[in-house]
């Protein structure tokens, strides 16, 4: 008897250690294009800059934040809608963007991603000049 | 995969971890009672709830706000937040999303009877507003000493 309710719980265990890397929530995001880049806001509220790590390679951008919460001990939960500490996104990258050149800003728990258009890609003003 | 028995966390990381973990316990296990009846989940923003004998915790998730523009009142036991938050927006760019949530929201929510309208503390941090509100003194749980 106390041998199957061992195993019983055992199993809860690790099914919950199972689930837990998992759990991660999808950040809402704007995304706007103008002639020199494109502009990337996230909403990743409970981030601060340690706890945010952002990968830029030739293909792909992802965006990876862990929301820390202080919360009192032996709290418990009346109602969420957020029940994970994680924020993950990814996107793929244009040919065009220059990754390289990436800059990014956290404040109030926005980032602001900016990613400049490689340089052949870059508006040019043509001079006309009077003969 | 078995849950790891001896952890070499030490520290500050394992705090976090502990946190990470609480939270997660809290507010993501299947155990969840029924949702409370005021409070939409899909409208904007985000909330949680949590209690302790002593208090409520509430964290409303919105980033890129301006505290200012907060409106929190309690009546009885009921928490209404009202707030603005305005995202500039360059029109002539080319918006491929549009998820942000942009302009005005509400959230009312019911909270346990016994809150002290009197004793509440609000912290806007890292795009979430915590606010702790103080419990009434009866609603602690008593030692009784049999005579």
């Amino acid at each position: 008897m106390s041998n199957s309710k061992e195993l019983s719980k055992h199993d809860v265990q690790t099914r919950q250690h199972r689930e837990l890397p998992q759990r991660s929530i999808r950040p809402d995001v704007d995304i706007f294009e103008d002639e020199r880049g494109i502009t990337l806001k996230a909403d990743l509220p409970g981030v601060n800059k340690e706890g945010l790590d952002i990968q830029v390679d030739k293909e792909t951008l992802s965006i990876d934040g862990k929301a820390e919460i202080e919360m009192p001990e032996a709290m418990q939960a009346l109602y969420a809608d957020v029940r994970a500490t994680r924020y993950q996104r990814s996107f793929s990258l244009s040919s065009e963007l220059d990754g390289d050149k990436t800059e990014a800003s956290l404040k109030d728990g926005v980032l602001s991603l900016r990613i400049p258009k490689r340089e052949q890609y870059q508006p040019r003003k043509i001079e006309i000049r009077n003969s | 995969m078995l849950p790891r028995i001896h952890g070499f966390d030490t520290g500050l990381f394992n705090e976090f971890r502990r946190l990470e973990r609480e939270m997660d316990q809290l507010f993501g296990a299947g155990f969840w009672p029924g949702s409370m009846r005021s409070v939409a989940s899909e409208s904007y923003p985000p909330i949680n709830v949590g209690v302790t004998t002593d208090q409520v915790d509430v964290y409303l998730f919105v980033a890129g706000l301006d505290p200012e523009k907060l409106d929190i009142t309690i009546k009885e036991n009921r928490l209404l937040i009202k707030g603005e938050r305005n995202l500039e927006r360059d029109d002539d760019a080319k918006h491929f999303r549009k998820e942000r949530h942009d302009g005005a929201f509400q959230k009312l929510v019911n909270l346990p009877e016994d809150v002290d309208a009197e004793k509440v503390k609000a912290r806007y941090e890292n795009g979430v507003l915590h606010l702790v509100i103080q419990r009434r003194e009866s609603s602690k749980p008593r030692q009784i000493t049999v005579q």
